[in-house]
């Protein structure tokens, strides 16, 4: 009997972590490589429509479009009105836009 | 006995104590391994986003210009295409129709968008996958198909109905799935946009060298435009996946910490069985050494296999239930939402900055106060 003791037992299940490991980046590798063809389309979609932006959230203009936002788009109500989308806590201002960068 | 040998009886030693007390190891693995999974599936996420949005976004345009009136983006002129055209580098400028509409049915936001290839066909229009899930409040969802009907309502109030002429493929839905491709006409009918305005201007330089210099030059020709160049664009998502990533980490770190000081509160506070168990064994000719040993043995296998666990089911989460229990914070109160599978997108780095993240701390926090417990006088802790 090989798995006699329990450090054993333990030994083996590193082993197979370990090993989980190295077929989660093998998975990673091989999608990455199936889904070539899926990104070449996706590319061809923007490069033919013009489009800017990632779809993720369309819940405010500079949140669907954030590298075609301005400065003043969150404060669209008033201009000491905070953001009130949930998704803008999340989103900073794009970096072209903080004056550090030549932006407004 | 070698020294492989003796760490061998003390893990067997260590693994029948924790054995002793299964119930509460169990529960101390299945908290650390969520903690392990909710840090990765962060991790995870917002890596292979941004690289996605490298990936896609390389063939986005080169510059867009915009113009700016009282400091919001504004209709540009499309007369300024003449002037921008004659700036040296520039090889094309086109002028993009684009605008949002709110559809009262569904409460969801779309993109609309013109494409000249509609021109020709007015009244028609192609949708992303995220339209044809549209659905009103009450009633059930059926998916749109082509030939189907979408009534919209114009700035004038008249209803303007649109026919779906095809869809876009699922698989662009991270770009797509709000999208609405119009004719011009029905564009411009739409918003009421005069012929002599565009919502901005995409243009093409032929050595993208030159990309800043020929921004700076339509700024100094056109000074109420703003031209945003496609590096610009990459390193909005650079920034954002970093912060949103940032933030959730930052929240789960509290979690992680309360952990540290749950791990840090048992290690110090042995109970009265634990003690009594290092007191037998110094008693029968244990030494500290070996009373360290074990406890770190005991740290190295709970965190070990608390790793292992949350860092699979992370991947499982991210890649394979596409973040199902992230949604709510990326949907926020957006209607419409893409249905996409990231392609999975981890490396060696990300499961090492991991691993020393959070093993190394359990393990360490643990051992520490373990000393105390081990230099303890056995006949007093057998008395106990």
């Amino acid at each position: 009997m090989i798995l006699q003791r329990k450090s054993d037992v333990f030994f083996c299940s590193l082993l197979l972590g370990v090993l989980l490991i190295c077929l989660m980046v093998a998975d990673a590798a091989i999608s990455r490589r199936l889904d070539r063809d899926g990104v070449q389309e996706r590319r061809a979609i923007v490069r033919v429509l013009a489009l800017t932006d990632l779809c993720l959230t369309t819940e405010a203009r500079y949140t669907r479009h954030p590298s075609m936002a301005d400065l003043h788009t969150p404060f669209q109500e008033h201009p000491l009105s905070l953001d009130h989308f949930p998704a803008g806590a999340l989103m900073p201002p794009p970096p072209h836009l903080r004056p550090q960068d030549g932006g407004e | 006995m070698g020294a492989i040998e003796k760490q061998r009886h003390i893990l067997d030693f260590t693994l029948s104590s924790l054995g002793r007390r299964t119930g509460k190891n169990i529960a101390l693995v299945i908290v650390y391994a969520l903690v392990i999974f909710l840090i990765a599936s962060v991790l995870f996420l917002a890596d292979a986003l941004k690289n996605e949005a490298v990936q896609i976004l390389q063939d986005a345009p080169e510059i867009v210009v915009q113009r700016l009136v009282a400091g919001r983006h504004d209709l540009i002129p499309t007369h300024y295409m003449e002037s921008i055209k004659t700036i040296r580098g520039v090889q094309s400028v086109e002028s993009r129709l684009w605008g949002y509409y709110y559809d009262p049915f569904s409460g969801a936001n779309y993109t609309l968008m013109v494409n000249a290839d509609l021109n020709d066909h007015p009244g028609a229009i192609i949708i992303g996958a995220g339209v044809s899930r549209r659905s009103e409040p009450g009633k059930p969802l059926q998916p749109l198909r082509k030939n189907d009907l979408i009534p919209f309502k114009t700035s004038g109030g008249e209803v303007l109905t649109l026919q779906v002429k095809g869809l876009l493929p699922a698989a662009s839905e991270l770009v797509t799935a709000d999208l609405i491709l119009v004719s011009e006409p029905d564009f411009r009918k739409l918003f009421s946009v005069p012929n002599d305005r565009a919502t901005d201007l995409v243009l093409q330089a032929r050595n993208t060298k030159e990309l800043a210099t020929i921004a700076t030059k339509i700024a100094q020709i056109h000074p109420d435009s703003r031209p945003i160049l496609r590096d610009d664009m990459l390193r909005t998502y650079d920034a954002v996946f970093d912060w949103r990533g940032g933030v959730i980490l930052m929240v789960l770190s509290g979690v992680f910490f309360a952990f540290i000081i749950l791990a840090w509160d048992k290690a110090t506070g042995l109970s009265a069985e634990e003690k009594r168990e290092i007191g037998i064994l110094k008693a029968i000719g244990w030494e500290t050494s070996d009373i360290l040993l074990m406890k770190f043995w005991e740290g190295a296998a709970v965190s070990l296999t608390a790793f292992f666990l949350g860092i699979f089911l992370a991947y499982l989460h991210v890649f394979l239930a596409s973040s199902l229990l992230f949604e709510p914070v990326l949907k926020g109160w957006a209607v419409l939402y893409p249905h996409f599978r990231l392609t999975p997108h981890i490396h060696i780095y990300q499961i090492a900055v991991l691993f020393f993240l959070t093993v190394i701390p359990y393990t360490v926090v643990t051992i520490v106060p373990s000393w105390r417990s081990a230099t303890i006088d056995p006949d007093a802790a057998m008395r106990l």
